[in-house]
């Protein structure tokens, strides 16, 4: 469980976080929606530690990641796993290598061992074989899989995901959808997912949170989001089927 | 304020980067690709320019010493001792600042913008040091070795151009490079080896590490560290001129 208290975060006189107060349960795909420039990405980055919060908190099962030392981050870290909005995969390695590569540097695994965990993770996001392909060499649906794939090679408690279906067609998209959606139930991790996407939200959500202007506009379950009473979101809503 | 402000950004970086490595046979391994990727990869240019630097010095060095007054081995000596002192660690860096820095601070620049360095650190990976601390190990190691490669090449440069132009025979020049021969030159080209490669490696490790925005600011960082290394290095040249000679 990830606990968020009153997080603000300004760039200069630019508040972007104005209080943003939230739990993200696990075993549970939480939604994290609302317009672009309203603070999602700040907010996702603030959590993983890439950005420090101006003030307020951030528990992970109870430990205060803000006021941690920064090897006790890296510590937290190696449970974190994130999928970022362009996939961020390194060039210079293999697939084999981009999956491996957590597993190599935090791990005493043999190569045979590390292997097959890597088959495992591809396996789980449908990708099997294409090992010792660059990701010059795959297509933008095959990135964020294994993106995904490289996220969940250590065994992870928390899984970030920053607009996973963003450029991807919708079928490709409905897959990723799929695919996060199972590996959280699966693996009862912590997963947090920030879109644009409603049919994402529809399809995989359990929770969401929808951020408006930097802050908590509103939390709930997703069955309750069409009966949520709150205009903003469903002006969102209704945009976003416009859209 | 603002160059203060860089400088103290830097030596926080430098700190930053010396923390315990996750796993030192990795970096043993980074190290290792980074040695062939600064010192392989920078030899054809590094000889080129060593052989001309040598040949050019030499019938610069005829052209305003030659006189019945003048040994011929003066030549020599005077082309060997500059090398050593001045053009083999000075030019050769100089040229490897652009080279080497240059791609440096692009490879990195082009991780940060395209969220690589975001991924290591999200992974509990010290980025900078991940980065940074094998290329800079690795320039530690094999600048000064191609600045030795370089001096040996200026005299061979120096040699033939002697021979080639009918100015001194190769006896002449080795006996002027012999003679003039001071272990403590050799000392001496090798700290300034060792400074430059530090400044070429951990500058543009610097500028690519905070390159913001997208693959114009990738060109911007790599042009700068260009410049703050080229700077760097003279500024360098100096100062260990003053205090060593």
């Amino acid at each position: 469980m990830i606990e968020l208290k009153d997080i603000r975060k300004s760039f200069g006189d630019k508040e972007v976080l104005k209080g943003i107060s939230t739990t993200f349960e696990a075993g549970k795909t939480n939604l994290v929606i609302g317009a672009s420039g309203h603070g999602k990405s700040v907010m996702m980055k603030c959590m993983v530690g890439l950005i420090t919060p101006t003030s307020g908190n951030i528990m992970y099962d109870n430990r205060d990641f803000t006021n941690l030392h920064y090897k006790q981050i890296r510590e937290v870290r190696r449970e974190i796993g994130m999928l970022f909005q362009g996939t961020a995969l390194f060039d210079s390695l293999t697939v084999e290598q981009n999956v491996g590569f957590s597993l190599k540097m935090f791990t005493n695994m043999s190569l045979a061992e590390r292997r097959d965990r890597v088959d495992f993770c591809l396996e789980q996001v449908n990708l099997s074989g294409i090992n010792d392909k660059y990701p010059s060499e795959i297509s933008g649906g095959m990135k964020k899989r294994v993106g995904i794939a490289r996220a969940i090679a250590l065994k992870i408690k928390y899984l970030f995901c920053d607009e996973p279906n963003s450029g991807l067609d919708p079928v490709t998209s409905r897959v990723i959808d799929e695919l996060l959606h199972r590996i959280t139930e699966e693996f009862k991790i912590t997963t947090i997912i920030n879109t644009h996407d409603m049919k994402t939200v529809f399809d995989i959500g359990d929770d969401v949170l929808f951020i408006y202007d930097g802050h908590n506009e509103w939390q709930g379950n997703v069955r309750d989001i069409k009966t949520s009473g709150n205009d903003r979101l469903t002006k969102f809503i209704e945009a976003s089927y416009l859209t | 304020m603002k160059l203060f402000y860089q400088f103290g950004k830097y030596i926080l970086f430098l700190k930053g980067m010396f923390a315990k490595p996750e796993k030192v046979g990795v970096y043993i391994d980074r190290t290792i690709t980074e040695m062939n990727n600064i010192g392989i990869g920078s030899l054809t240019i590094v000889v080129i320019i060593a052989v001309f630097q040598g040949a050019v010095t030499t019938l610069q060095i005829a052209y305003q010493l030659i006189s019945p007054l003048v040994a011929k081995p003066v030549i020599g000596s005077i082309v060997s001792d500059s090398s050593m002192l001045e053009l083999a660690p000075t030019i050769t860096c100089l040229v490897l600042a652009g080279k080497v820095g240059s791609h440096i601070a692009s490879e990195i620049g082009t991780m940060r913008v395209y969220e690589q360095v975001d991924a290591l650190e999200v992974m509990g990976i010290n980025s900078s040091g991940f980065l940074a601390l094998p290329k800079i190990v690795a320039g530690l190691i094999m600048i000064p070795l191609l600045v030795i490669i370089s001096i040996f090449l200026s005299n061979v440069g120096g040699v033939i151009a002697g021979e080639a132009s009918g100015i001194l025979t190769s006896e002449e020049f080795l006996q002027g490079a012999r003679e003039s021969f001071l272990p403590y030159n050799l000392v001496f080209s090798l700290v300034k080896a060792f400074t430059y490669a530090f400044i070429i490696t951990s500058v543009s490790s610097f500028h690519g590490y905070y390159t913001e925005g997208g693959a114009l600011e990738v060109g911007h960082s790599s042009t700068k560290a260009v410049v703050y290394s080229a700077v760097a290095i003279l500024f360098a040249d100096y100062l260990l001129t003053q205090i060593m000679l």
